[in-house]
């Protein structure tokens, strides 16, 4: 690779001659990090953000040997303004990559992006499905960091059969991330005998449920719950005071009792369970350091969303390792990416070739319990069991998998909705 | 208004677009981007004047004509593969004819209402375009959107050329000035601004002040859609954001902030609103506490929007203040009432 670069490197500098400006200063490392920094998804876009600067601040803003310029812009959690603002960083910054989104609509805009510009687009959060699957040829320059909507509803679904849930409703976010994770879900979980017997879908920064609640099927024993945004804290609340919970028990998205929220949130979560790549209570030392240098600088515990961004830095170190703090080229990064085994927070991660990560799949039980030294009882999310090195195709044929349509609103149709 | 005024306000207009024209492509790539959004949504928000400012008639809706350009432009385009070369002339026909036409159909119902009912009648209905472009996903790829190919190609000018689409846009833009600025100026428009002032006093005089107001949300519709197709090929992607509430409010504000019945106002409200959203933005974190209190001070201080007050300035200083003492016309608080309910 490196003597490659040397050889290539006369011709470069021949055909960048004539430009205003050279994209890739060897030893300076632009990041475009885009968040939506205003809006209702502010916390998730504080954590991400310090997640990511923690490590760099561990690392004196260089990782190995290259400077690394970080540059915040805020999405304002639109689409339009994403492309704009990746457009403001790609020309005007001359960022080498886009880090960063939340919403699946904001890794759909920012993908095509990458892929007209030739920048790297690395989703630390954007989960949607079709990025690393149906359309990953389209997005040779983008990569995921983070995971696939329905990564962990694979094994989440086998897990609730083994545990005795047998009818599930489910009150979900109506767009692309709440169909991949309930669909996913509802596919294992129907596959050995369970049933989904309601399947419901409120809008994104729904705040009153009720009319949801009002018309949850009685027969089913548990409901499955996936609230986005301004909801969140009170979908739980609500189902509390109907008394629907703890009468049927909860369980939901790795998302829906995430550590962004889990502080603020009251007891009526506790017992919940949720999947997801991370929990905050993994009992690791690497973890446990995790968490505690986190919280001391931030004064909360580190989400998943923390833990993904931090994940994302400590990888491009690893690749500014190999490279000895050169920019190696677009494609070449990427590569360097994707071979990569890291040890993270989170646990071992590996990628597969449609640049999705290969990592451990943890079934989480809100518990209110003291952890790691600290004096109070609060809420963490215990792991109460690992599924390890989880791709995002789970047991099933990737080829075949690939030939079924993406999860949607109605598919898997609903078998037992009478 | 005296001819020379009028003269001297036009060619100072001009002046200044001519400025923006030459100048924005020399500055910072991220600028002309910004300036690019700004004249597209300028257009949308003159469309708009032209109900608020000229006819008195406050909308909620205007964001789903955006939103219709916006997704014919990228259904075309992805499902079809239609308007990505010279056919993109074709498109933009479309869309206006199409935001027209939609403007017609809302019109025969929102138009049986006035004030407070007539916005409350624009927002349903704009909001059922939202509930088209969130639902059917089939046809409008959901709350993902729709991602287009690319900007059409034009013989041997690229439109992924950001100068180049900067310069298209620029056009329409200027063709859109004018026209509506000739349609205002007509006796067409003359009538609109009675129908503002006075409409009982119109409908005695004969006017069939109802057919005047269709015609005028018509037209307005259907420079709504000429912005969305625009919009559709500068961000490359369309999606249910596009067609909110607050793309509709957006628009509102910035008629009011530039100051309703200038036109230019609203070009001006759209340049302030996106620079402090998306210029300032990315310099300071607090510039949404900048865009509000620039809100609250425009209604507290300059009721007229920034261009309506300069005018009524400029023309105290001219005109004997026994004209100027005559009652203000209600078009002033009723925007008050409408910039409240807003916020």
């Amino acid at each position: 690779m490196k003597a490659r670069g040397f050889c290539g490197l006369p011709v470069v500098a021949i055909a960048l001659a004539g430009l205003t400006a050279a994209r890739a200063d060897a030893d300076e490392l632009r990041i475009g990090f885009l968040m939506p920094v205003t809006g209702s998804l502010a916390q998730i876009a504080i954590d991400s953000i310090n997640g990511f600067k923690m490590y760099l601040d561990d690392h004196k803003g260089e990782f190995h040997g290259a400077t690394v310029k970080f540059i915040v812009e805020d999405t304002q959690a639109k689409p339009a303004t994403a492309v704009l603002k990746a457009e403001k960083l790609i020309k005007q910054d001359q960022v080498q990559m886009l880090v960063g989104g939340v919403l699946a609509s904001t890794g759909y805009a920012l993908a095509p992006v990458s892929t007209r510009e030739k920048v790297i687009y690395i989703a630390s959060i954007p989960a949607s499905d079709n990025l690393t699957q149906r359309d990953a040829d389209k997005y040779p320059y983008f990569a995921r960091t983070g995971w696939s909507s329905s990564q962990p509803s694979h094994p989440f679904g086998e897990w609730a059969c083994a545990n005795g849930i047998k009818k599930v409703v489910t009150i979900a976010a109506d767009y692309a991330f709440g169909y991949e994770v309930v669909g996913g879900f509802q596919r294992t979980f129907e596959q050995c005998g369970g049933q989904i017997v309601q399947k419901m879908w409120p809008p994104i920064n729904l705040v009153d449920y009720s009319p949801y609640i009002s018309s949850i099927k009685s027969d089913a024993d548990t409901i499955f719950i996936l609230p986005v945004g301004a909801g969140v804290l009170q979908l739980p609340k609500q189902l509390a005071a109907a008394g629907i919970i703890p009468n049927k028990r909860l369980i939901g998205a790795g998302t829906s009792f995430d550590e962004f929220v889990l502080p603020q949130m009251g007891d009526e979560v506790v017992g919940a369970v949720g999947a997801l790549q991370y929990s905050a209570a993994l009992e690791t030392p690497k973890n446990e350091a995790f968490v505690k240098e986190y919280r001391t600088r931030f004064g909360k515990v580190p989400s998943y969303f923390s833990e993904s961004n931090y994940t994302t830095a400590l990888m491009f170190d690893a690749v500014m390792s190999q490279t000895g703090g050169k920019w190696p080229g677009s494609k070449e990064f990427l590569d360097f990416l994707v071979k990569l085994k890291v040890d993270a927070p989170r646990g071992p991660v590996s990628f597969d070739d449609l640049r999705n990560p290969i990592q451990n799949i943890y079934i989480r039980k809100v518990e209110k319990k003291k952890m790691f030294g600290y004096p109070n009882d609060e809420l963490w999310n215990t792991i109460i069991k690992t599924y390890p090195n989880v791709g995002q195709f789970w047991t099933f044929d990737r080829a075949e998998y690939l030939k079924e349509p993406a999860y949607t609103r109605d598919y898997p149709p609903c078998k037992y909705c009478e | 208004m005296t001819g020379v005024s009028r003269q001297g306000r036009v060619l100072a207009a001009l002046a200044l677009l001519l400025a923006v024209a030459v100048v924005t492509p020399h500055t910072t790539p991220f600028l002309l981007l910004l300036v690019t959004r700004i004249l597209i949504l300028a257009i949308l928000a003159m469309s708009l004047d032209l109900l608020l400012g000229f006819t008195g008639i406050a909308s909620l809706g205007h964001a789903a004509f955006l939103g219709l350009g916006a997704y014919l432009t990228a259904i075309l385009a992805v499902r079809y593969e239609f308007g990505l070369g010279w056919d993109f002339g074709l498109v933009i026909l479309f869309g206006s004819v199409l935001g027209a036409a939609t403007s017609a159909v809302f019109g025969l119902f929102a138009m049986r209402a006035s004030g407070v009912y007539f916005l409350m009648i624009t927002l349903a209905l704009s909001q059922c375009v939202w509930g088209l472009a969130y639902r059917w996903d089939t046809l409008t790829g959901g709350d993902n959107g729709l991602n287009l190919p690319g900007r059409p190609v034009l013989g041997p000018i690229q439109l992924s050329n950001d100068t180049a689409y900067f310069y298209v846009v620029f056009a329409f833009f200027a063709v859109s000035l004018l026209a509506l600025y000739v349609l205002v100026e007509s006796p067409f428009g003359k009538s609109l601004v009675g129908i503002r002032e006075h409409e009982v006093r119109m409908r005695i005089l004969g006017y069939n002040t109802w057919l005047h107001k269709y015609i005028a949300f018509i037209v307005s519709g259907a420079f709504g859609g000429l912005a969305g197709v625009l919009w559709a090929q500068v961000s490359g992607q369309v999606s249910p954001d596009n067609v909110t509430l607050t793309t509709s409010v957006d628009a509102l504000l910035m008629v009011v902030l530039g100051g309703p019945g200038t036109l230019l106002g609203g070009v001006l409200g759209a340049g302030i609103v996106l620079f402090l959203r998306e210029y300032l933005s990315t310099l300071v974190p607090w510039w949404q506490y900048v865009l509000g209190g620039m809100y609250v001070l425009t209604i507290f201080y300059l009721p007229d929007g920034v261009l309506g007050t300069l005018r009524r300035r400029l023309r105290k200083a001219r005109i004997t203040p026994t004209v100027d003492a005559r009652p203000r016309p209600r078009r002033g608080q009723e925007l008050e009432i409408n910039g409240g309910g807003i916020e």
